[in-house]
């Protein structure tokens, strides 16, 4: 293998788009998690599947298009979270499912190749090119840019929303920067891992991670390497038994779940 | 006479078509100790989310002198407990800010050291929240108050889910603290409450002031809970709100 990644760019490519990956997930997963906003992120990432509709129907630029698409879908949750609360339930659902269509119906009415609308879904990280490398490395100096600066007013109202209202934190502003952050984050993995896998990525090492640290930022650097260690096992995995590379991914972190969940019992 | 710092003149919140505070009057005067006591749905936590700015009055005012710092301890200290947070950093939250950027200084870092000094954690400040009892949870959150230097505290149910010997320290060191500054507490444990406060107010939509509480105590310096009641039941039959 070791040949093969000095000889085949796309090799090199995949694991340097773990890499990108891994820092968003752990980073932003770690926020998700933290703030109970996992059916959010579901909600933003498959309606994502709308913006590749867009992209590939008018012939845009995928990552750019897609990024703006779920911006919106981000602008549009936190109204519904922070002025329709009792019912943003039904509404993540109606988006979810309503973006997830979009995606289908205008991915059906372009002209050439359908089989890519599936490797959005489950990520088809042996196919990054550098162009992609570059706009995911730029989305992650983003996410960690926003999220040092704000670290201190995003661990408050994680923590303790109504006392950091208190202190006249403007929740909805921070919130709707975390949602655009979390959008961000998403257009990160769909190469790699695709709109539904990704959120095993943002939720398994995370949960990890949060047992096993003291402090929030701990947490995110705990999860990013989680999430770096379980890709990496997974690529390798995907090329010695030739299978999809997302999948494999996802199913080295499953696995790891499953044991760090019956260690920690066995501990108690 | 002495000069009041908070002054509620006839105040009156709805919640919904609900009535929760029906013309209220207060006077809070400097180094009170002051319990709030009542039953749910009272209105109690309503009263002191007023006084705090967190909720606004559908009549009447609340004047609070200048140069008055409030600082509150919420109710639900045991919210998010797992969440991966120090207790020094929980203190720091006591001074956040919408420009606290990046992180804090190491001069914030010191006073929340000095906070939690006060309510005798020092020690720990480097520990996970969830690693603390109820009671030592409930000091750092004292802590985080007393971090913004206030001149009034006001506690929401400090000692609920604590043990007997928990509710005791908090309530020692509430006792310490009323030195320098004034304290506003509600509470639903009537005798250790009163055994430690100046002043009570019994809220129940309306409020009935009870000046000199320790005229409640017996003989043998104990606090009697049910000459308090029966007292208070008398009071609340005969009381007659201006506005019915």
């Amino acid at each position: 293998m070791l040949d093969d990644l000095m000889q085949f760019s796309f090799l090199q490519h995949a694991f340097l788009s773990a890499i990108l990956v891994s820092i968003a997930v752990g980073i932003i997963g770690s926020l998700i998690v933290v703030n109970r906003m996992v059916f959010l992120a579901g909600g933003i990432a498959h309606s994502a599947f709308g913006g590749i509709g867009i992209a590939l129907f008018f012939n845009l630029p995928l990552l750019a298009t897609t990024s703006v698409f779920s911006i919106f879908i981000a602008i549009i949750l936190t109204y519904l979270i922070l002025y329709q609360k009792q019912k943003v339930d039904s509404y993540i659902g109606v988006i979810w499912a309503g973006g997830m269509a979009l995606g289908l119906i205008l991915g059906d009415l372009s002209p050439g190749y359908h089989i890519d609308m599936m490797s959005y879904l489950f990520g088809s990280i042996l196919s990054v090119s550098t162009e992609d490398l570059y706009f995911m490395f730029i989305l992650d100096i983003f996410i960690i840019g926003i999220v040092m600066i704000f670290y201190p007013i995003f661990l408050s109202l994680s923590y303790d929303l109504s006392f950091a209202k208190l202190r006249g934190i403007r929740v909805g502003l921070y919130y709707l920067i975390l949602m655009i952050l979390t959008a961000l984050t998403i257009i990160v993995a769909i190469r790699a891992v695709g709109l539904i896998l990704v959120m095993a990525l943002l939720t398994i090492p995370t949960y990890m991670g949060e047992a096993l640290s003291r402090s929030l930022s701990k947490m995110m650097i705990i999860s990013s390497l989680l999430a770096l260690l379980f890709s990496f096992i997974g690529l390798v995995v995907s090329y010695y038994f030739d299978i999809s590379s997302g999948a494999s991914i996802i199913a080295v972190s499953v696995i790891s779940f499953i044991l760090f969940h019956i260690a920690q019992r066995i501990k108690l | 006479m002495q000069k009041s710092i908070i002054n509620i003149q006839n105040l009156c919140f709805t919640y919904r078509v609900s009535l929760i505070l029906d013309t209220i009057n207060l006077n809070i005067y400097d180094k009170d100790f002051l319990a709030i006591i009542g039953p749910n749905g009272g209105g109690k936590s309503t009263l002191l989310k007023l006084i705090i700015g967190f909720l606004k009055p559908n009549k009447g005012k609340i004047e609070i002198s200048k140069n008055q710092q409030l600082a509150y301890v919420p109710q639900n200290i045991n919210i998010n407990i797992g969440f991966p947070i120090t207790a020094l950093e929980v203190v720091l939250m006591g001074l956040v800010h919408n420009k606290q950027f990046f992180s804090y200084t190491k001069a914030q870092k010191e006073l929340a050291l000095e906070a939690l000094t006060k309510v005798d954690m020092h020690d720990f400040f480097n520990k996970k929240i969830e690693d603390f009892s109820g009671g030592q949870r409930q000091r750092i959150f004292i802590a985080r108050a007393l971090i913004s230097k206030p001149s009034i505290l006001l506690l929401d149910e400090p000692t609920a889910s604590i043990d007997k010997i928990g509710q005791k320290k908090i309530y020692e060191l509430l006792k310490i603290l009323n030195k320098e500054m004034t304290i506003i507490v509600i509470s639903h444990d009537l005798s250790v409450t009163l055994e430690y406060a100046n002043r009570a107010a019994y809220l129940n939509q309306s409020l009935i002031m009870h000046e000199n509480i320790k005229a409640y105590e017996t003989k043998e310096d104990h606090f009697c809970e049910i000459e308090l009641l029966n007292t208070l039941s008398e009071v609340v039959s005969e009381h007659k709100c201006p506005s019915c």
